[in-house]
């Protein structure tokens, strides 16, 4: 597709607006869409200015970003954002993002989701696009706990946690995201906590710097329905936030597994990142060799040589 | 054949007689290569000039199993694969047992009698002609490939009783074999001309084809799938996504192997709700894109449709309708998902229908379902069926220079964007896709929350009303572009038939049939089925009975899926249902008789 896409100039040439002609980065102000409708207190306000900042400091335009999220709290993500972005349906974010960075080479795809809709209804999806290494950042503000819906657990509740639909405690086992991605083929996989905002903002960056699937496990309080999930890894509230060992080869998927399995709240920073070619980059090879038989000719001239088989 | 009597020669050369038209069926496993002989046949009569329509079952098991491929070849019109067979060339002792049944009086059976011992009591009906088709096939083309080849041989002895042109059917084989080894194509002429040479005294008689009618330029010969498929890219389409499913898979594997050519891709996913969702997330990028399924695969993406209605998204989605309900009959034709095409998912969800009448129709009303969907930012339906799907058809080739269009997106910028406008004219409004810079700074989201103009959540009562409006106003300003169908026979009389999609070659017969009878029968074909063209009820207004004739079950009351909708439009009790889910085409014979039994109540 991107061979069609680039044909055309994407990016008309009106769009320079200082005395030079170069175009200012965005301000906080213009990047800033509704007023957040999470709970006060919530991490994922932590997240979204985190987000602007990303947008301030790599000079992102509105119109090259697009924002992709399903259903959740966190979900509500793309309102907030002055740029063009998509609440799709629960669980399918992925997918929907997959559909927009394989058709558009030319654009920022940043998903955000939440732990129900990332790893419950949209599990399969979770899979198949770390599989398939889809370029596009995946933003999960992990909260162990149902919040829109008020208090059911979640899959990646702890065992033991008192919710509306585990009034005695959870009995499911939790799944452990980041052990789950590597696992599956993500080539990009850091965890990391609202609560350290420097942190956050150096693990997006360094996802989307990344050429491949990158996915960001964000803790991410819940001050309503889980308040001090996520003390333990908050030095403000005397828990550790342990980086990941500088010794730590982020290439050795072994060594990365056995680190993001250690008992929470484990080590903070890139686990996993290896190099490896994306689908993009497969599928556009594919358009290559197809198209390099039908170089100078028209669309219809190429349907026309199929159509002359079927007389 | 039907202005030619079989007739048995008593020995010596066999007779010759002149033939419209006639009518095969092939019946074997489906491992024997039987499409492949039916394949070769409608291929030949779309470079002959010859109107061609074939049908076919396949098995849904995942080897082997019956299979048939029946293929009606005339040099008039050809509306369908004809009722009974005036040939029927079987393979083995189930196949001829199976299908006698589908054999006219006096109709020839060929089968290979190392596999078929005939029957002493259907001799007197039927013009027995043994051939030892399994191993003249070996004999021909030695022991190593068994019997396989036998489908070649029993192409070259239809080629020698209906004095087929042997120089186009080589032709055809080559193509057909091109690019393998060419020790396979050597066999396969080797066991052809040996079919060919077989004694024209053990065929009793041999046809000739009366000419055919001059046709206007050029045929192409394909099936509905394939129609699709191209019609898709002729239109422009880039991007799809789907999970395979019988019998939507075949479009899927075509544009996974043909778009690229275009510089495009088809995504295979991991599920159905992932291929609706990525096909979305690709029309939201840019251009309309596609995704198709069938039965099961439907009602997984029925959620994600109802996203594209709330959010204003073009997306064309390809039904290729199999029976129902759960699995179902996999490889069965039925028209039963009208209903979940028009109303499937939650909420007031309006969203376009078409359904294609013939191959042709596929092809062409492919590229209308893409220009509607981006014309007006919605969801459109594309019903087909088994039937249609592996029909083939000749049909005069399309000027690929004039219908083939460009739709890359237009990322020009834009002073400002109110995605779902409410005072825009009809309701219609453009997606404005990303990569577009806003000046105003003002940016779209695409939303399934209802919402306001510019996209942002709102749970105010009187917005939820004014967008459902605006939802329903833009279809109803399709509705009314929307040509009537054309009366076929008079405009006023007893019958009307009304039929959709697949139907409409049968359809055409039994109101030819009855009105060479002195029986005042007309039909009308709907092919936009949701909205309905405006103005039916004029036509309707013009007959006694009205009497929708639809592959699926009569229902609660009694009136089919299309009769319902009919029904709730017009109000009109005269509106009847003539329905049936054996899981096969119509006959005209079926047809008429229901009309028949319904017009004297």
């Amino acid at each position: 597709m991107s061979q069609t896409l680039t044909e055309k100039p994407i990016v008309p040439a009106v769009v320079t607006e200082t005395a030079t002609g170069e175009r200012k980065a965005l301000t906080r102000k213009e990047i800033v869409a509704d007023h957040p409708t999470w709970c006060p207190g919530c991490g994922d306000f932590s997240v979204l200015a985190l987000y602007f900042k990303l947008i301030e400091k790599r000079k992102l335009w509105h119109e090259k970003i697009t924002t992709i999220s399903g259903i959740g709290c966190s979900s509500r993500f793309p309102y907030f954002v002055q740029a063009h972005g998509a609440h799709f349906i629960h669980g399918r974010a992925l997918p929907f993002a997959s559909g927009v960075s394989l058709s558009r080479p030319d654009l920022h795809v940043f998903a955000f989701s939440g732990d129900g809709d990332a790893f419950s209804i949209g599990g399969n999806h979770f899979t198949h696009t770390a599989r398939k290494n889809i370029k596009m950042t995946l933003v999960v503000m992990d909260n162990q706990v149902y919040g829109l819906t008020k208090k059911q657990t979640s899959p990646t509740s702890p065992l033991g946690f008192k919710s509306k639909t585990d009034i005695w405690g959870a009995v499911d086992y939790p799944i452990n995201p980041a052990r789950q991605a590597i696992s599956v083929g993500a080539s990009f996989v850091a965890r990391t906590s609202a609560s350290n905002p420097n942190h956050v903002l150096a693990t997006m960056e360094a996802a989307m710097d990344h050429d491949g699937f990158s996915f960001v496990h964000c803790l991410s309080e819940c001050v309503e329905f889980y308040e001090g999930a996520f003390d333990a890894a908050n030095p403000r509230k005397g828990g550790a936030f342990n980086e990941v060992p500088k010794s730590h080869d982020v290439t050795d998927e072994f060594a990365a597994y056995k680190l993001a399995s250690a008992d929470f709240p484990g080590n903070f920073g890139v686990l996993y990142k290896v190099n490896k070619p994306t689908k993009n980059a497969r599928e556009n090879e594919i358009v290559q060799s197809l198209q390099g038989k039908f170089t100078g000719q028209k669309d219809w001239q190429i349907l026309q040589k199929t159509f002359d088989r079927m007389k | 054949m039907s202005n030619a009597t079989v007739g048995v020669s008593s020995g010596g050369a066999p007779k010759v007689s002149k033939i419209n038209e006639v009518v095969i069926r092939i019946a074997g496993n489906s491992q024997d290569g039987i499409q492949a002989i039916g394949g070769f046949l409608a291929r030949l009569a779309g470079r002959s000039e010859q109107e061609v329509m074939t049908f076919m079952t396949i098995p849904s098991t995942i080897s082997g199993g019956p299979s048939i491929f029946q293929v009606r070849v005339g040099s008039g019109e050809v509306l369908t694969a004809g009722d009974d067979a005036d040939v029927l060339l079987c393979f083995y002792q189930h196949s001829y047992e199976g299908h006698i049944n589908s054999l006219k009086k006096n109709g020839i059976v060929l089968y290979d009698s190392d596999h078929v011992v005939p029957k002493e009591e259907w001799q007197k009906d039927y013009h027995h002609v043994g051939i030892p088709i399994s191993s003249l096939t070996v004999e021909a083309i030695g022991g190593t490939a068994k019997d396989k080849g036998k489908n070649i041989y029993s192409l070259g002895l239809i080629a020698k009783m209906f004095d087929l042109n042997i120089p186009k059917l080589e032709k055809l084989i080559g193509e057909r074999f091109t690019g393998k080894d060419p020790s396979i194509l050597n066999n396969a002429l080797a066991a052809f001309h040996a079919g060919y040479a077989n004694s024209p005294a053990n065929l009793l008689e041999t046809f000739k084809f009366v000419d055919s009618k001059k046709k206007d330029g050029t045929q192409v010969v394909m099936n509905g799938n394939e129609a699709i498929a191209y019609g898709l890219i002729a239109a422009g389409v880039r991007f799809g996504a789907a999970y395979p499913i019988t019998p939507w898979t075949d479009i899927m594997e075509i544009m996974r192997r043909e778009l690229p050519k275009y510089g495009g891709s088809f995504i295979q996913c991991e599920d159905e709700i992932a291929s609706v969702s990525m096909a979305l997330g690709a029309s939201f990028a840019g251009r309309v894109a596609v995704t198709g399924s069938s039965g099961p695969g439907i009602a997984l993406k029925t959620e994600a449709i109802g996203w594209a209605v709330m959010a204003e998204m073009p997306l064309v989605v390809i039904n290729v309708q199999r029976g129902g309900p759960s699995t179902g009959m996999p490889t069965n034709i039925e028209q039963s998902d009208l209903n979940i095409a028009i109303n499937g998912g939650h909420g007031d969800a309006p969203r376009v229908v078409l359904a294609p009448a013939n191959v042709e129709d596929c092809f062409y009303m492919a590229i209308e379902a893409v220009n509607i969907a981006r014309k007006y930012n919605t969801p459109v339906f594309f019903l087909t069926d088994q039937g249609i799907a592996t029909r083939i058809e000749a049909f005069t080739e399309p000027n690929l220079e004039k219908v083939c269009q460009d739709i890359s997106p237009d990322l020009t910028p834009v002073a400002t964007h109110k995605p779902y406008d409410l005072a825009a004219k009809d309701g219609v409004t453009q997606h404005v896709k990303p990569g577009t810079r806003i000046l105003d700074g003002k940016y779209p989201i695409a939303t399934g929350l209802e919402h306001d103009e510019y996209g942002h959540p709102s749970g105010s009562p009187k917005v939820h009303m004014l967008q459902n409006a605006k939802r329903r106003k833009k279809l109803q300003a399709l509705g009314a572009t929307l040509p009537l169908p054309k009366i076929y026979g008079p405009a006023e009389g007893n019958v009307l038939l009304v039929g959709w999609g697949s139907t409409e070659g049968p359809i055409k017969e039994t109101v030819d049939r009855f009105r060479a009878a002195g029986d005042s029968v007309s039909a009308i074909h709907l092919r936009y089925v949701n909205p309905l063209p405006n103005g039916l009820e004029n036509i309707f207004s013009g007959f006694n009975h009205v009497f929708v004739v639809e592959m699926n079950d009569e229902g609660l009351y009694g009136i089919g899926q299309l009769g319902t909708i009919l029904r709730a439009r017009y109000a009109d009790p005269k509106i009847q249902g003539i329905n049936k889910t054996d899981g096969l085409t119509w006959k005209v014979k079926e047809i008429v008789e229901l009309v028949k039994a319904k017009a004297q109540k």
